[in-house]
C-alpha cells in the first residue's frame, strides 16, 4: 500500500471516532439530571416558572436530543460552540484564546519526559541485571506512583515558597519571555515525571528485546563497537515502539494538565475545563472535551503515520 | 498371552511384546499430584519477589486501618464496633488549629483543629477500597465486552470495537470530570465514572488475546463436542486468555487511586469537608499557595499526599511482580500496556 493511501486511509477511520466522541459528550452533558436553565436562572432572583418555560424555548431545549445534536454540531463545524452562560465571552473565544498555554505546557512535559527517558532507558537495558537497572526501575516506579497534583504542591512548596528560586504565582509576561519559559519548568517537570516514567520503562523492554536479535550479533561480529550497536542499530530500532505509546502518553499528558494547571493557576484549558465542571457550563464542557478528543485522535493518527514511515512492513497490516 | 480369540487366531502380531514393552512416558496415576497449576507457580513466583512481598504488606496493612479505623454500622446494625482512631475525625479544636505533630497528635491538626493521623486513617476507606471496587468493575464488564467481540469475530467485532475506540480518543481522567460534574459528588459517582472510562482497555487488551487464542484446536474441539458458545467461550478461551488482564488491572489499580484522589484535590469528587486523601490535600492547598503562603504547617499536606503516594507505589510493586510472574510463564512482555490514563 503507498504511503499516501495509507494516510488517507488512516483520515477515513477518524471520522466516525470523532463523531462517536461528540454523540458520546453530548449525550453525557444533556441527559444528566443538572439542567442549565436551572443556573441560567439562578442568576435572576425574580425569575417565575414561566420564564423558565420560555428560556427553555428560547435555547432550543424543549425539542428532541438529536434535533438539539445535529444544530450544535453544525454550529461546532463552523466554530460556533455556543454561550457559556456565567462567565464572558463564547466557549470557541475561550478555546481559542487558552490553547497555546496548555499546548506549550503540553510541550515542556514532553521535553522532560524524553530528555529523562531516553538516556535513562538506554543505560538501563545496557546495564541489564546489575545495580543501575534495579535502581532504574526503582526510580520509575517512583515516578509513576507519585500523585501529581501532590508532586507539584511539593515543588512549590520546596522550590518557591521554601527556597524562593521561583515565584509562586503565575508572572504577569507574554506567554514565550524568558521569565515565563524559566517558570514554566516547575509545572513542566510535574506533568512530564509520570509520563518519563512510563517511556523509561518502554524504552528499557524494547531495547532489550532488540539486543536478542541477530543482526545485533552479526553487527558486533563485524567488530563494530559496542558504542556504535547500540546507539546506531539498537537505538533506532527501539524508537519505533516508542512512537507507537507516544499517543498513549499524549492522552496521560492531556490528562495531566487538567491537575497541574490547576496546582499552578496556569491559565491554559486544563483549568478552564475545571472552571467551567464546577459552574456546570456545559457548552464550554462539550468544547473543551472535544478539543481534547481531537487532539487525542490527531496524535494517534500522527503516531500511525510516523511509524508506518519508519516501519514500512505495517502499512500493508491495515 | 494367546493369539487365539475364539475361533479366530490373530497371525503377525505380537501380543507378548506388546504387553511388556517399555512405558512410553514417566506418567502414572501417583505421580499427577506433582505437576502444579500454572497459576499456583505463579502465586509463588510472586511471593519471592522481595519488592512485592514488602508492597503487599503495605496494602494488608492499610487494608485492615481501612477496617478498623472507625467502626461501621450498615442499616443501622453494627457490623464491625472496633475503631481504633485516637479521636474523632470530624471533631473540631480537639487542639489548636495547624498544632505541629506532637506526641498527642503525632500528624499535627489542621486548619480547624482536627486531628491529623485519624483523619489520614479513615481516609484509606476511600483510597485503598476504590481502586479495588473500580478496577473489579471495569475489569469484569471489560473482558465480558471484549471476549465477546474477538469471540465471535466480523461485524459483531467491527461494531463492538468501534466504541472502544471512541472511549480511547478520551483521556481517562477527562471523561471522568464529565461523568462525575453530571452525576455529583461521591463515592459511588465516582465508581460510576472510573469504571466507565476505564473497561475499554480490558476490552481491548482480552480482545487481542482471544483473537489469538480462539486459533488453538481445543476450541475447535470444545465446539465440535457440541459447547454452546458461552460454555466456550468462558470456560476455555476466556481462562486461557485472561494474564494480560491480570496485569493490567494490578497494574491500574493505581492510576486509579490516583484519578480519584486527583478529583478529591480538583474538589469535584466529594465535599469539601470529607476526610479524603485528595480532598484535604484540596482543603489545605491555600497555605502553599496564596499570598503569604508559607511551608510552617508542612504536615497538613505532606502525610495525605505521603500516604496516598505510599499506598500506589505499593499497588505498583505488586503489580510489577504480577507482570514478571507472568512473563516467565511464556507470555509476552506486557509493560507496555502499564500504566494508563
Amino acid at each position: 500500500m503507498s504511503l499516501r493511501r495509507f494516510i488517507a486511509q488512516r483520515i477515513l477511520v477518524s471520522i466516525p471516532v470523532l463523531l462517536g466522541v461528540s454523540i458520546i459528550t453530548f449525550g453525557l452533558v444533556h441527559l444528566a439530571p443538572g439542567d442549565v436553565v436551572d443556573i441560567i436562572i439562578g442568576l435572576d432572583p425574580n425569575a417565575t416558572p414561566a420564564d423558565r418555560i420560555r428560556l427553555r424555548n428560547e435555547l432550543g431545549l424543549d425539542r428532541p436530543i438529536y434535533i438539539q445534536y445535529i444544530d450544535w454540531l453544525t454550529d461546532a463545524l463552523q466554530g460556533d460552540f455556543g454561550r457559556v452562560y456565567t462567565m464572558g465571552p463564547d466557549a470557541g473565544d475561550y478555546i481559542a484564546s487558552r490553547w497555546p498555554e496548555t499546548v506549550l505546557l503540553g510541550l515542556f512535559g514532553w521535553t522532560f519526559a524524553l530528555l529523562i527517558a531516553i538516556p535513562t532507558g538506554i543505560y538501563a537495558a545496557v546495564r541489564k541485571g546489575k545495580l543501575g537497572d534495579d535502581v532504574s526501575r526503582f526510580v520509575a516506579l517512583f515516578g509513576i506512583s507519585i500523585p501529581n497534583f501532590w508532586l507539584g504542591l511539593m515543588l512549590l512548596a520546596i522550590f518557591a515558597v521554601q527556597l524562593n528560586f521561583w515565584s509562586a504565582s503565575v508572572p504577569q509576561k507574554p506567554l514565550l519571555s524568558r521569565e515565563m519559559l524559566w517558570w514554566l519548568l516547575l509545572p513542566g517537570i510535574t506533568i512530564g515525571t509520570a509520563a518519563s516514567a512510563n517511556l523509561m520503562r518502554i524504552m528499557r523492554t524494547s531495547m532489550v528485546e532488540e539486543m536478542n536479535k541477530e543482526y545485533v550479533t552479526a553487527a558486533r561480529a563485524k567488530g563494530l563497537s559496542e558504542r556504535t550497536v547500540i546507539l546506531k542499530h539498537v537505538l533506532r530500532n527501539s524508537l519505533i515502539s516508542v512512537v507507537t505509546v507516544a499517543a498513549f502518553l499524549t492522552a496521560g499528558i492531556v490528562a495531566g494538565s487538567v491537575v497541574v494547571e490547576t496546582v499552578f493557576g496556569w491559565p491554559g484549558l486544563g483549568k478552564l475545563f475545571i472552571d467551567a465542571a464546577v459552574a456546570q457550563e456545559i457548552n464550554l464542557i462539550l468544547a473543551i472535551t472535544l478539543f481534547t478528543g481531537v487532539a487525542i485522535v490527531l496524535a494517534n493518527l500522527v503516531a500511525d503515520i510516523l511509524y508506518a514511515l519508519l516501519d514500512p512492513r505495517i502499512r500493508d497490516e491495515y | 498371552m494367546s493369539t487365539q480369540r475364539g475361533r479366530i487366531t490373530i497371525t503377525g502380531f505380537d501380543a507378548d511384546a506388546v504387553e511388556n514393552r517399555d512405558e512410553l512416558s514417566e506418567w502414572s496415576d501417583d505421580k499427577q499430584t506433582e505437576i502444579e497449576s500454572r497459576w499456583r507457580m505463579v502465586v509463588r513466583e510472586i511471593i519471592r519477589d522481595r519488592l512485592a512481598l514488602i508492597g503487599g504488606s503495605i496494602v494488608l496493612l492499610m487494608l485492615f486501618v481501612a477496617i478498623f479505623s472507625k467502626s461501621i454500622e450498615i442499616a443501622g446494625v453494627t457490623v464491625q464496633p472496633i475503631s481504633i482512631t485516637p479521636y474523632d475525625p470530624g471533631e473540631t479544636l480537639v487542639a489548636d488549629p495547624h498544632a505541629a505533630p506532637s506526641l498527642t497528635h503525632p500528624m499535627g491538626t489542621d486548619r480547624i483543629g482536627r486531628d491529623m493521623l485519624s483523619r489520614v486513617m479513615v481516609g484509606t476507606r476511600f483510597s485503598v477500597t476504590i481502586g479495588l471496587v473500580v478496577t473489579t468493575l471495569a475489569g469484569t464488564f471489560g473482558v465480558i465486552y471484549g471476549g465477546i467481540s474477538g469471540y465471535f469475530g466480523g461485524k459483531v467485532d467491527a461494531l463492538l470495537m468501534r466504541l472502544v475506540d471512541m472511549v480511547f480518543a478520551f483521556p481517562g481522567l477527562v471523561l471522568a470530570i464529565v461523568i462525575v460534574t453530571m452525576l455529583g459528588r461521591g463515592y459511588w459517582q465516582l465508581v460510576v465514572a472510573f469504571a466507565a472510562t476505564g473497561w475499554a482497555t480490558y476490552a481491548r487488551l482480552i480482545r487481542g488475546e482471544i483473537l489469538k487464542v480462539k486459533q488453538n484446536e481445543y476450541v475447535l474441539a470444545a465446539k465440535a463436542l457440541g459447547g454452546r458458545d458461552r460454555r466456550v467461550l468462558f470456560r476455555h478461551v476466556v481462562p486461557n486468555a485472561i494474564a494480560p488482564v491480570i496485569v493490567q488491572a494490578t497494574l491500574s489499580i493505581g492510576t486509579v487511586v490516583i484519578g480519584v484522589a486527583a478529583l478529591g484535590f480538583l474538589g469535584i469528587g466529594f465535599t469539601g469537608s470529607t476526610a479524603e486523601w485528595g480532598t484535604m490535600i484540596n482543603a489545605e492547598r491555600s497555605t502553599i499557595v496564596s499570598a503569604g503562603g508559607t511551608w510552617d504547617t508542612w504536615w497538613v499536606t505532606v502525610f495525605p499526599g505521603a500516604m496516598l503516594f505510599v499506598f500506589v507505589m505499593a499497588m505498583n510493586m505488586i503489580g510489577d511482580a504480577v507482570n514478571d510472574a507472568l512473563d516467565a510463564q511464556g507470555g509476552e512482555d506486557l509493560d507496555a500496556a502499564g500504566g494508563g490514563g
